[in-house]
């Protein structure tokens, strides 16, 4: 154990720019192995772009990724998948003409090995692959509470277990690192709870967790450390006790002081 | 009320047997019957209509499960073909058996597929239609200009006195005689190209049904998505573009075999167009869909043709409509009603939510109440 790094993710001088933009500028953070770790800021301070970044969908302008010791290949998403990062998305992205159960077990195509020969010929070891992926997959819809909906199209879902399916096709790549950006955008109270129930149940067996989210009181009362992102810039990184008093962020947050 | 039953099939192992028989009685027997019937235009029809099936299944892998429009499939039906046509004819005087030229002929493709698929990896919709459409009149200008200045395709002549289709000692040119059968030369193809078509049915209900089906449907659903989920999109479409591919590849070097003469002019744009119309009408993705789009549209035409010049007779007492002109016609109309009244094709996929395990509609309905 004494040679594992507790850093999972170190992210140093992350920048990203679109033409003129500047989304990102010299972003860094790390977040450690088993904690929730918040991503705040206000709409457009390039929290989703630091995921995408982090995910492979961007390729950064500058600045690397390191994470589980390695570095991160920049704009390689099956890759980042491969190497452990998973992540849903703020506005859903599921596979909407695949069932539910479908959708968590092409989750487990990275995972897993059978190819075209296996599929025809159906030998003894893609079978047996093929019922892991589905045990697998049902287990997860179970573990996010949606196994009654496992036949049911993903598109005919309902929002909110819509977003708890994007969770666990997340979780079917086996990640080591799941981000979630908005998880809980457009749920209400209860929903919310719930998915804090199951966030710490995430971190629980071991998945480090990289959260977006604008529902303060969710991430105060979740995450283990918070970093505030403001125009791209990181304005402060610390516990959440300590972030909610930053003037820096209470003046990202409501506007420049009338002084 | 069809898929209904199908769907029922899959639960009930002695129905399905019994279906089974059905089916496979059915198509034994159809040669004979459609042959006696309707005679051996019908029969060449049937057996052409075999080989639709085998290319819109093809097609099918590309268009309907990984969500890649391509406008130029016929190109690897026209490699299929010149390469029985090359190695199995006089043109160059070589005489390869089909066992040899078939499994080439796959492969061949194949390779041509993943060729136009490797460019065009970052391409979607409208603009990947553009460039397949391009590649597949490439490679028809190609066979049509090979004839200089080495002479290898012929060029517009294109080859003919191909050798027909044997097996061993089988030659399935002239009737054969079997257990004390003679079984006619057209009703052999049939079977021939039958056993064929049932196993690419296989081959791609298995498929679809796997690891790499599942994520073919993932990058048609939600490229971005898919690769996030791990998915190696660029192997996993080239793969689509080549199985897809090598299923045409085989088709045309049937086709060839039973033709016995190739020319550019086969592999022109309207045969892709046609062959696309068989998956999309029928029900993009959906294998039984897709084959019966294949059959659809290769016997409707013929059935316009055969009975529009018949039925003015009967009803004007003359021919007002060159019938050749009328079929493209009624068939565009078809077309039209088909759109109108089953965008999702003839027979779509309705039931892939109760693949697993079964659970009925009504469900869903009380769940979303």
């Amino acid at each position: 154990m004494s040679t594992v790094s507790p850093t999972l993710l170190e992210a140093r001088a992350i920048a990203k720019h679109f033409g003129g933009v500047k989304a990102l500028t010299d972003v860094s953070l790390s977040i450690r192995r088993g904690e929730i770790y918040g991503l705040i800021g206000p709409n457009g301070a390039g929290k989703t772009t630091f995921f995408n970044v982090l995910t492979g969908l961007y390729h950064p302008d500058g600045g690397e990724l390191h994470f589980d010791g390695e570095k991160l290949q920049a704009s390689a998403p099956h890759k980042a998948a491969q190497r452990g990062i998973a992540r849903t998305f703020q506005n859903i992205r599921l596979f909407g003409n695949m069932t539910a159960i479908e959708n968590v077990m092409v989750g487990r195509h990275v995972r897993t090995r059978a190819g075209v020969f296996g599929a025809i010929l159906h030998d003894p070891f893609t079978k047996r692959e093929e019922a892991a992926i589905h045990r697998r997959a049902e287990e997860l819809l179970h573990y996010v509470g949606i196994d009654h909906r496992a036949n049911d199209l993903a598109k005919h879902l309902s929002y909110g277990d819509q977003r708890r399916l994007e969770i666990a096709r997340a979780l079917a790549t086996e990640p080591k690192l799941l981000a979630l950006d908005e998880p809980a955008a457009g749920m209400n109270g209860t929903e919310t709870e719930e998915l804090r129930v199951l966030i710490e149940g995430i971190r629980a067996d071991g998945i480090t967790v990289l959260l977006i989210e604008h529902d303060v009181k969710l991430v105060m009362g979740l995450c283990d450390r918070v970093a505030v992102l403001d125009y791209g810039v990181k304005i402060c990184e610390d516990i959440p006790a300590v972030v909610q008093k930053d003037p820096k962020v209470i003046e990202a947050y409501l506007g420049g002081s009338v002084a | 009320m069809t898929t209904l039953t199908l769907e029922s099939l899959r639960h009930d192992k002695r129905a399905a047997i019994a279906a089974t028989a059905v089916l496979g009685l059915v198509l034994a027997v159809l040669p004979f019957a459609v042959g006696n019937a309707l005679g051996n235009s019908w029969l060449r029809i049937v057996d052409f209509a075999l080989l639709y099936i085998m290319l819109a299944l093809g097609l099918n892998i590309v268009v309907g499960f990984a969500g890649l429009l391509d406008m130029g499939y016929i190109a690897f039906y026209a490699v299929g073909a010149y390469l029985y046509a090359l190695l199995a004819s006089p043109h160059f005087g070589l005489h390869v058996p089909i066992w040899v030229i078939i499994p080439c002929g796959a492969v061949l493709a194949g390779f041509a597929g993943a060729l136009l698929g490797a460019p065009t990896l970052r391409l979607r919709g409208d603009y990947l239609a553009i460039v397949t459409l391009g590649f597949g009149e490439i490679v028809r200008i190609f066979m049509n200009n090979l004839n200089a200045p080495v002479n290898i395709t012929n060029g517009p002549q294109g080859i003919s006195g191909i050798d027909p289709i044997h097996l061993g000692g089988i030659t399935l040119a002239k009737p054969l005689t079997f257990l004390g059968f003679t079984i006619p030369s057209l009703h052999a193809y049939y079977f021939l190209f039958l056993a064929l078509a049932l196993l690419i049915i296989f081959v791609t209900i298995r498929l679809e049904d796997s690891r790499i089906g599942r994520a073919w449907v993932a990058i048609r659903e939600d490229e971005i998505a898919a690769k996030a989920c791990g998915i190696n999109t660029r192997n996993i479409k080239l793969l689509a573009f080549t199985m897809g591919a090598s299923f045409g590849g085989v088709a045309g070097g049937l086709f060839a075999g039973f033709q016995g003469f190739v020319s550019p002019e086969s592999f022109n744009l309207m045969e892709s167009v046609m062959v696309l119309c068989m998956v999309v009408l029928g029900g993009m993705g959906h294998i039984p869909g897709v084959i019966l789009g294949g059959l659809m549209l290769t016997v409707l035409p013929e059935f316009f043709r055969h009975s529009a010049g018949p039925v003015q007779q009967a009803i004007f007492g003359k021919i007002l409509l060159d019938p050749e002109a009328l079929r493209m016609l009624l068939f565009g109309l078809a077309l039209v009603l088909v759109m109108l009244y089953r965008p999702a094709g003839l027979w779509p996929s309705t039931t892939r939510r109760r693949e697993f395990k079964g659970e009925s509609t009504t469900d869903v309905l009380k769940e979303g109440e």
